[in-house]
């Protein structure tokens, strides 16, 4: 007899003849602006490992397209040199890459402990219901997406919301409707910043 | 005791993170002129000297990581300055390069002339975004006057300072799976040996050290080992960042000298000011989500790395998370284990399949479905996952269960007995929680 817990173990999509590739999307290249950005980062590193730079060239494409699409992996393949499965590998291994659309802002609300002390549940809570939709989801005007992430690293300024590469500090639950309305008519001045970062 | 911060001493002064204030109040650079003076095996010598241990969790003494590392190979020789900082409650690197920028470049370049390495890495964390905007800046102004590049202060010494954004993976902050991301992969361990000291970073000899350790070293050139040692207990030396969190009334990162207890830290006037909003003391972990948890009794031990770890904690990356008496610690051991079990890299089948085993057995007794031998099959999961790992990833993420229910059986008893929780929690959301995936 089993004392394992009846749970789903994976979902339904597992076995490798049911998983779906990125879906190629239109054609992608690197704007000049970016190439020059990709190759000097190249540089950072020993010429026979052009792989190291596989980070940032996802970043560049990222911040390209807004999220990534089987046509920008394989550019970021043939730009690295390496094979395509290469590139989606480490895609699918860091939270931070998008591989379908995103929302104009991203909203990653922090769920790890001090966070969720003082409050983080009731704020992913309350965005949930302000903006109808589930964490995961984005809204259908595309204004929003909603994400729950783990620690990031702003404790003491608990419960914290990174928007996008911006951050808000010290989101109260019952400040989130204000914070929407804010974000929606000032766009990113509606955010705290991060509290050390006061003089720029 | 009268200690002087070293590191934070000007955080919060405008302009702190310039290179002109660095030169002009904090003895800028000269720390690295003093080095370039003498034989690189004599800056380890200082820093062995100093008892300098690593400040990212393990503490482990740099000077005899940076004495391992090989120096008798043609192969090229790194520094890996790990700044992936993710532990949950851990946000004191944070502060270091935010506002004290130049003081790490200068560890920087001093480790490398130390362990003959001409390039340093600095891997920081994808979300520190506007942190990795004020270093890019001041790396590039360091260039500029000469602090970094070819032949610095004329001494012939060649030394590259790069930043390598992560993209959001916890584990990354353990110093394999830091060298496998830093060579474009994804963040797992590796098997060791061979540690990074012989084969790191295309497996060249490399040093991974925390942003705090490197901090230390300018310090330590500048106002020599004795100095550095005095500033604490014997073997614990230096000054300490505290990142407090939590329910106390003033959070944030305070340095002081391992001399401080747990008490003063929380309670201290300089220091996180006492419980929020009058509630009673109920439990700490003191080094990170990662580390057994202490009690009232344990308050008055000094929070240093030996003391910590002789109440039966470890002080980790001294990232203290305060609780009162209105936390649940099913449900904190459940916060805990899904931070785990999302993060957990996938490689060794303890982690990866015991860590949502554990989460999924939280859940049900969270939500009042648990049955009585449920609390030994979590103790009995936690324990084949604990040591049973390749990195220490599977130990943290078996230790919130196993202290929890060391120090809490109790409470696991009685949401299995009542079918719910049994303590007043009125900080935490009025509905239930969302259901996870």
């Amino acid at each position: 007899m089993s004392f394992h817990p009846h749970m789903e173990y994976a979902p339904a999509k597992f076995h490798k003849s049911e998983r779906q590739l990125a879906d190629a999307g239109e054609a992608f290249a690197y704007t000049p602006e970016n190439q020059a950005k990709f190759d000097v980062n190249v540089t950072h590193y020993p010429p026979e490992q052009r792989k190291s730079a596989i980070l940032y060239a996802l970043y560049l494409a990222q911040q390209q397209q807004g999220y990534l699409t089987g046509a920008a992996m394989r550019h970021v393949a043939t730009q690295i040199g390496c094979s395509p499965a290469d590139v989606e590998d480490v895609v699918s291994y860091y939270t931070m890459f998008y591989t379908k659309p995103v929302g104009k802002y991203v909203l990653n609300v922090c769920r790890t402990l001090s966070c969720a002390l003082l409050g983080a549940e009731r704020v992913t809570e309350e965005m949930a219901k302000t903006l109808g939709i589930q964490p995961g989801q984005t809204d259908p005007t595309g204004t929003f997406t909603l994400m729950e992430v783990e620690c990031l690293g702003a404790c003491d300024r608990a419960p914290v919301v990174m928007v996008n590469d911006d951050w808000h500090e010290r989101l109260a639950p019952e400040q989130v409707k204000d914070f929407i309305e804010q974000i929606k008519a000032r766009g990113a001045k509606a955010f705290t910043g991060c509290h050390l970062h006061v003089e720029k | 005791m009268d200690f002087q911060p070293v590191l934070t001493s000007h955080v919060r002064q405008p302009q702190s993170y310039t290179l002109d204030f660095y030169l002009q109040h904090l003895r800028g650079y000269e720390g690295l002129r003093k080095a370039l003076t003498l034989k690189p095996n004599d800056v380890i010598e200082q820093v062995k000297a100093s008892g300098l241990r690593g400040r990212g969790g393990a503490g482990f003494p740099t000077g005899m990581k940076w004495q391992f590392v090989q120096k008798d190979t043609p192969k090229p020789k790194y520094i890996a300055c790990n700044a992936d900082e993710s532990e949950p409650g851990t946000f004191k690197d944070h502060v270091l390069m935010e506002r004290n920028p130049h003081l790490l470049i200068e560890g920087c370049a001093i480790g490398c002339y130390a362990i003959g390495a001409k390039v340093a890495y600095i891997y920081i964390r994808g979300e520190f975004y506007h942190v990795q905007q004020v270093l890019e800046d001041e790396i590039e102004k360091a260039y500029k006057a000469g602090y970094l590049g070819k032949n610095i202060f004329g001494s012939g010494f060649d030394c590259d300072v790069y930043l390598h954004r992560g993209a959001g993976a916890y584990e990354a902050g353990e110093e394999t799976a830091l060298i496998e991301s830093l060579e474009g992969k994804r963040a797992q361990p590796r098997l060791k040996p061979p540690f990074p000291a012989v084969a790191g970073l295309y497996q060249c000899p490399t040093a991974v050290n925390n942003v705090e350790t490197l901090c230390n070293v300018p310090p330590i050139i500048l106002n020599g080992p004795e100095w550095f040692a005095k500033q604490g207990p014997e073997k614990n030396g230096g000054p300490k960042l505290y990142c407090i969190s939590g329910h106390v009334k003033r959070p944030g990162v305070y340095e002081a000298s391992m001399h401080t207890t747990l008490r003063e830290l929380i309670y201290g006037e300089q220091y996180g000011q006492g419980m929020l909003n009058g509630k009673k003391f109920k439990a700490i972990i003191p080094g990170g989500s990662s580390v057994p948890l202490l009690l009232d009794e344990h308050l008055d031990t000094p929070a240093s790395f030996d003391a910590v770890a002789k109440a039966g904690s470890l002080l980790g990356s001294a990232g203290l998370i305060v609780l009162d008496e209105s936390v649940c610690m099913v449900w904190l051991a459940m916060n805990l284990l899904h931070f785990y079990r999302h993060e957990s890299c996938g490689k060794c089948t303890p982690c990866r399949e015991g860590g949502d085993w554990l989460y999924k057995l939280l859940q049900r007794i969270e939500r009042g479905e648990g049955r009585p031998k449920d609390i030994d099959l979590l103790f009995g999961v936690a324990n084949n996952i604990l040591g049973k790992t390749l990195c220490a990833f599977g130990d943290a993420a078996a230790t919130p269960v196993l202290t929890t229910l060391k120090l809490f059986r109790h409470e696991f008893e009685a949401h299995v007995r009542e079918g719910r929780c049994t303590l007043p929690s009125e900080w935490r959301a009025k509905t239930p929680v969302l259901a996870h995936h």
